[in-house]
């Protein structure tokens, strides 16, 4: 039996949760229809971020979806949380079942 | 004598800077706050249940009017003596504007340990306070014409947390009354003492955690951190005065006025105004002016305030 398998993204970013209303209100505004979020900790160029309260808590935000739409969240999370917020994000390739989900 | 609950804070904040491995969970310390904040809420809405309430409108309006104040002034100081742009100054200055629930549960503790009577709106003054400042912080960082998202910010100021949590345990406190509130008692008001200490644990180490922060910051930031809560005590007794508050209800407002706020105000200057630096303040409110106003702070306020309102007690 052959799996339908085809080529996704996987866009996976880091920030502070203090964003993560507007951030994810952004991302539905644009058209993504699916994302995980999870709690996260890490150190990085802000300093340690470990979550034990509030201002120091951070998420990660997982969005598997076609690479045009990632494109165009990256240039948007550029443009609007870059400069000001302690956010990394990168992209995977990935294959999935299902496509028609993502 | 120091209070036990702040023999807990100093316990966190010597394990904190012993860089001990002692962490509460976060659920812990959001359950803590939250009981906190229900129990300062209940308690004034019991109170308020036996008085009439138009008389205190504008008592409100006091209220904000020096939170405003509070802000404008820090601001002006920043700016002039700081020299500070003018985002850091407006979100810093939002910050001692605003109020610290975990101060004034301290200076709860400390009225209640030395049996001094407050008046039950009290609790009100620290919801009513907690928002204006974000609103004077965020106009003077953008000025009223730009594109700040209004919406979203009384949204995120309005229903935070620290309000709903006050008002509506004001509200069950009131239509409950003493009797309603008998079952439940045991948690909310006899073991407040308990669960203020453990979440003073947690502050201790929060506190800990900014002396690196603190270090960079320079002598400005401390300096004012010290010298704005004096200020901002002085002007809430003045404001106390004129309502005609006891020495217990002055000093609970000096406390309040001298606090700086450290959930609200961050999380939601964060979003208003993203290019200010929140590591600033927090080094200020946290490092400095929280443990200053529940070390030293509160005792003084209270001596003031006797001192300058002795007669009406």
């Amino acid at each position: 039996m052959s799996l339908e398998i085809e080529k996704r993204v996987l866009l996976t970013l880091v920030t502070e949760a203090v964003v993560e209303q507007s951030l994810l209100a952004d991302l539905d505004r644009l058209g993504l229809r699916g994302y995980t979020v999870t709690n996260a900790r890490g150190r990085g160029n802000r300093g340690v971020r470990d979550a034990a309260w509030d201002e120091a808590a951070n998420i990660r935000v997982e969005i598997v979806c076609k690479r045009d739409l990632a494109e165009l969240l990256l240039a948007h999370l550029r443009d609007h949380y870059y400069a000001n917020y302690a956010m990394i994000t990168f992209l995977h390739e990935v294959e999935v079942m299902r496509p028609e989900k993502f | 004598m120091i209070d036990v609950v702040v023999l807990f804070f100093l316990l966190g904040l010597l394990a904190g800077l012993a860089r001990s491995e002692l962490k509460l969970p976060p659920a812990l310390y959001d359950s803590l706050s939250l009981l906190l904040l229900l129990a300062i809420g209940l308690k004034g809405g019991e109170g308020l249940a036996r008085q009439p309430l138009l008389p205190l409108l504008p008592q409100l309006g006091g209220v904000i009017l020096l939170g405003m104040a509070q802000t404008l002034i820090g601001y002006i100081a920043l700016r002039r003596f700081g020299r500070f742009d003018r985002a850091n100054a407006a979100a810093i200055a939002a910050h001692y504007g605003s109020v610290s629930v975990a101060t004034f549960a301290v200076g709860v503790n400390w009225l209640n340990v030395r049996g001094i009577a407050f008046e039950p709106q009290l609790p009100i003054f620290l919801a009513v306070m907690e928002v204006p400042a974000i609103l004077v912080g965020i106009v003077l960082a953008r000025g009223m014409a730009t594109k700040t998202d209004w919406r979203r910010i009384a949204h995120e100021s309005f229903l935070g947390k620290g309000v709903v949590l006050l008002l509506g345990g004001m509200a069950i406190g009131w239509v409950a009354g003493p009797e309603g509130l008998a079952p439940i008692r045991p948690l909310f008001f006899d073991l407040f003492k308990g669960v203020l200490a453990i979440f003073l644990l947690e502050m201790g180490l929060i506190v800990a955690r900014q002396t690196s922060e603190l270090r960079r910051r320079g002598l400005f930031v401390v300096g004012f951190g010290l010298i704005m809560p004096g200020f901002s005590a002085i002007l809430g007794i003045a404001c106390g005065m004129a309502m005609g508050l006891s020495v217990g209800g002055l000093t609970l407002l000096a406390t309040l006025a001298a606090s700086a706020s450290y959930i609200a105000v961050p999380a939601t200057m964060r979003l208003a105004v993203p290019e200010a630096n929140p590591g600033l303040s927090l080094a200020a409110v946290l490092g400095v002016t929280f443990p200053f106003n529940i070390l030293i702070g509160i005792p003084i306020y209270h001596w003031l305030a006797s001192m300058l309102a002795g007669g009406n007690s």
